[in-house]
């Protein structure tokens, strides 16, 4: 569905992506673990277009991606931004009414948000909330609730338990299973190595801008390697 | 009306149109411009090559002032496309450096074209022409009305959720570029629109009076008014105008005094004027309505107080 091949960012002097090849098949969760600044989420932007590539291509459903953002949402990509970013002065419903900006299809339209509500009942019951005084799991349930408003069918999810209570993260992590359910692919960005490789059918390892390891998401767990570097001992990371 | 005052409402009259622009541009966009005086002097300068007769030391074609509010518009937006292009994807302070680097940079041009009368300025003509308040607030009618019509549409609200949260605009679908670039061009289209104005209020312009001062100035108006507000901007562009006029009683002090009052009023009301709010019959229902409930609230929130004291 999506295939990386060889792409290099650099911004500000720095080589951000040195030569980053990944592929994404119809239906899975694919992760991508690393350290602070590996490039993680610079891979997604440049995906969604926000960076302009150095070097390499990106094709999707075997087409080359276009480069503007605009585009990259059109083509059916859509980009869960870390740090949640809602439009803060729009209740609930309008900032998912906002996912759907380029759909003109309204029956469809008010299907998907009962669809998204479904998914989030917190949501539902906050509908006419100003989505500034939501708690920081609703923002960030609400972030992902825009996306799919957008009816692409590739998710990129950038951090998106960033900053959540334990109990939280886990229901984020739950609830990305379920879109899977719907029927959407999954690229996730994640920190939290431990429950990302859970979720995921595959993973790479991205250090320093380059994908040193990849595989199957429960061989990548159990490689000694990355048990050290990322896992640590499954006790302190389970929580 | 006196000739003085009268002089004093074309010069808000002018500053109003390039406030306007500026209005859309930091107020509903979010893009704050410190080199709007360099499209001024565009449309200036342009403007006078149009208007200024034939017959003068350094002659223009001596087309009517409509020509010359036209033209000179023009010339600003179609400056503003092409630096629009290399600026517009910098992020916040930068595109702000940029601006300013712009503004200075058009001005030192125009302090080298001789043929424009270089750093001595160009005198454009004999006479003011009080009747030329008439073209000025047509201008400013055609402006409100296109900026107030613009930021209701479609267009108008993809500028504000750019404003309100970029990075969010972009991941929803919204071509985040080209309506900068819209708000960009409208805003120097207007600004230029209004340098040809001052050139002509005036009848003399140099580069000096589009320096960096002239694009603070503009800018301290939309801020002073109220970042979203267009009645906001009008009210601004009048009261800032007229200020230092009103403030010569205390002669060479007048400017401090201009300066304290602006602090003074940007501290008792950090959102300007009419920061987000329009003084339009649904404006201020809207007003009004937000101020009932939040008395409402602040009722209820005292109830409860007395309420838990008794218990």
């Amino acid at each position: 569905m999506l295939t990386v091949r060889d792409i290099h960012v650099s911004y500000g002097g720095i080589r951000a992506l040195k030569g980053v090849s990944l592929r994404v098949e119809k239906g899975e969760i694919v992760t991508i673990i690393g350290a602070n600044g590996a490039g993680k989420s610079t891979l997604l932007n440049a995906i969604s277009g926000f960076l302009r590539l150095g070097s390499g291509d990106i094709l999707y459903q075997d087409k080359p991606l276009p480069k503007r953002p605009d585009r990259v949402v059109r083509a059916g990509i859509c980009h869960v931004p870390e740090g949640r970013l809602v439009f803060a002065n729009l209740t609930v419903e309008d900032n998912l009414r906002m996912g759907a900006y380029l759909r003109r299809d309204k029956a469809a339209i008010a299907a998907d948000l009962e669809k998204v509500f479904g998914l989030f009942p917190r949501l539902k019951e906050r509908q006419r909330q100003i989505a500034g005084t939501l708690s920081g799991g609703e923002q960030q349930m609400l972030a992902m609730g825009r996306a799919l408003m957008t009816d692409g069918d590739l998710v990129l999810m950038d951090e998106p338990s960033l900053g959540l209570a334990p109990l939280l993260v886990q229901t984020v992590f739950d609830i990305i299973l379920e879109i899977r359910a719907l029927g959407k692919t999954i690229l996730l960005v994640e920190q939290n190595a431990y429950k990302a490789l859970d979720a995921a059918d595959r993973a790479y390892v991205l250090e320093q801008g380059r994908i040193v390891k990849e595989g199957p998401a429960a061989e990548v767990k159990a490689d000694p390697s990355v048990r050290a570097a990322y896992l640590g001992t499954e006790s302190n990371q389970a929580g | 009306m006196s000739s003085y005052t009268l002089g004093i409402l074309m010069l808000a009259g002018i500053n109003l149109v390039a406030v306007l622009g500026l209005s859309l541009l930091t107020g509903f966009t979010g893009l704050f411009s410190f080199g709007h005086a360099g499209f001024m002097a565009i449309g200036a300068y342009v403007g006078a090559f149009l208007t200024v007769s034939p017959a003068r030391d350094i002659p223009g074609l001596g087309l009517p002032l409509i020509v010359g509010v036209l033209g000179g518009g023009a010339a600003a937006g179609l400056v503003s496309w092409l630096v629009g292009r290399i600026t517009l994807n910098l992020k916040g302070d930068y595109f702000c450096i940029a601006t300013l680097g712009f503004g200075e940079a058009t001005r030192l041009v125009f302090n080298n074209v001789q043929r424009f009368g270089g750093s001595r300025g160009w005198p454009l003509g004999a006479t003011r022409d009080m009747g030329d308040i008439w073209i000025i607030l047509a201008v400013d009618v055609v402006a409100v009305i296109l900026v107030a019509n613009l930021v209701k549409s479609r267009h108008g609200r993809n500028m504000i959720a750019i404003r309100e949260e970029e990075l969010a605009s972009q991941v929803t679908g919204i071509d985040v570029f080209r309506y900068k670039m819209v708000s960009l061009v409208i805003s120097a289209i207007l600004a230029g629109a209004a340098g040809v104005l001052l050139g002509n209020y005036l009848t003399f312009i140099n580069p000096k009076i589009f320096n960096l001062t002239k694009s603070t100035e503009l800018i301290i108006i939309v801020i002073f008014g109220g970042l979203g507000s267009i009645s906001g901007s009008v009210l601004g562009a009048l009261l800032l105008t007229a200020l230092p006029e009103v403030l010569r009683f205390f002669e060479i002090w007048r400017l401090v005094f201009y300066g304290a009052a602006v602090i003074l009023i940007m501290i008792s009301r950090p959102q300007g004027l009419l920061g987000g709010m329009e003084l339009t019959p649904s404006g201020i229902r809207k007003i009004l309505a937000e101020r009932r409930a939040r008395l409402a609230l602040r009722a209820e929130a005292a109830r409860e107080t007395a309420e838990g004291g008794s218990r």
